[in-house]
């Protein structure tokens, strides 16, 4: 029973965490501003912060152009919500109508925003570095109803433009490949 | 019943409409009501750093019959469903919802039968809100979006970096080798 001691209030240590609460109040209202007036401002992101994907192009070298993805369908096995929808087709016979450097290129390539968790499997399945995540969070809709699913990403809005910057002299193979 | 039920649609009031429409939009009060780890987000929304009462819609009510917005924070069951068909019965009549989260939107990685797939399988949903869970930002996105929905009904809403992204890319996967 001796182990038992009775809880006192220590003054001192009541005070010791006062001194805090008194510091951060006169930090708020000595001008110290903390809240972000977010519409106008932008918040600064993380600089590995997952947002909406983009599905790249090679910039440089013999492939400059031509799409990074080869419809292999990685990114898909590993979506954990089965968010991502691919469908690949052959290249064409012809090297100079070529999509991917590939045998194959994505014909199809959909990613539902609403099941997404923006968790970046995807990114770390893919081969090619083909899909990236970029800063964009800004996704809300107000439809997802069959055939008005504004939430269903298509290529078209995940692709890369072309690139027209100038070459770049080396090729480098990317890391995954 | 709603106010524009009794006015009907001559000019005055369409006017006081407008009016009336304007004030909503800027006193959403949100029902207190969390059902997974968005409502955390929710809650920091509300906090300092994000203050949602910039936009007016601090006041979390308790009371159902007091509150205008319904934000579903998180995955709902359906043992939850029946509760919350009933909270949104409760609500006086200009209502809007918002589902926020991949969960509330859509069932995200939940593939099983106790999950409600998307609440709008039992309310209606006015904006989905992407992101598991959504930063703050996207709630505030979402609310803004909403407040320019009551304002003009004919608002469509647009996601500025579809189509052609633009923002800073981060490749996962060169940062960790």
């Amino acid at each position: 029973m001796s182990e038992k001691k009775a809880v006192r209030l220590n003054p001192i240590e009541i005070l010791r965490g006062l001194s805090l609460t008194l510091r951060e109040f006169a930090r708020f209202f000595g001008g110290g501003k903390v809240t972000l007036e977010y519409p106008e401002v932008r918040p600064e992101l993380a600089p590995r912060f997952r947002g909406m994907h983009r599905l790249e192009r090679y910039k440089e070298g013999p492939y400059k152009g031509l799409e990074r993805c080869v419809g292999c369908s990685l990114c898909a096995a590993a979506c954990p919500p089965a968010a991502i929808t691919v469908v690949a087709e052959d290249n064409p016979v012809n090297p100079a109508e070529w999509k991917s450097p590939g045998e194959r290129y994505a014909v199809v390539y959909e990613i539902d925003y609403l099941k997404c968790i923006f968790c970046g499997m995807c990114v770390e399945a893919c081969p090619h570095d083909a899909i990236v995540m970029k800063h964009d969070f800004e996704l809300a809709d107000d439809s997802r109803a069959p055939g008005f699913n504004k939430f269903i990403y298509s290529k078209d809005d995940l692709l890369d433009r072309v690139y027209e910057g100038p070459d770049e002299p080396e090729f480098k193979i990317g890391k995954g490949s | 019943m709603a106010l524009e039920d009794l006015a009907g649609d001559g000019v005055v009031f369409t006017t006081v409409r407008k009016l009336m429409n304007w004030g909503r939009s800027n006193s959403l009060w949100p029902l207190g009501f969390g059902l997974a780890c968005c409502a955390i987000e929710m809650m920091s929304t509300s906090a300092s750093n994000f203050d949602i009462s910039r936009f007016g819609s601090e006041v979390f009510r308790s009371s159902p019959r007091q509150a205008d917005l319904l934000i579903v924070p998180g995955r709902l069951s359906w043992k939850m469903a029946p509760i919350i068909k009933q909270l949104y019965d409760q609500m006086p009549d200009p209502k809007w919802v918002i589902a926020m989260g991949a969960c509330a939107s859509s069932g995200g990685v939940f593939k099983t039968y106790s999950i409600v797939h998307g609440v709008d399988c039992i309310i209606p949903v006015d904006i989905y809100i992407p992101g598991c869970p959504p930063r703050p930002e996207m709630l505030l996105d979402a609310l803004i979006k909403l407040q320019k929905k009551i304002r003009d009904p004919n608002y469509e809403i647009t996601i500025t970096n579809k189509g052609v992204p633009d923002h800073e890319t981060v490749k996962l996967r060169e940062d960790d080798i």
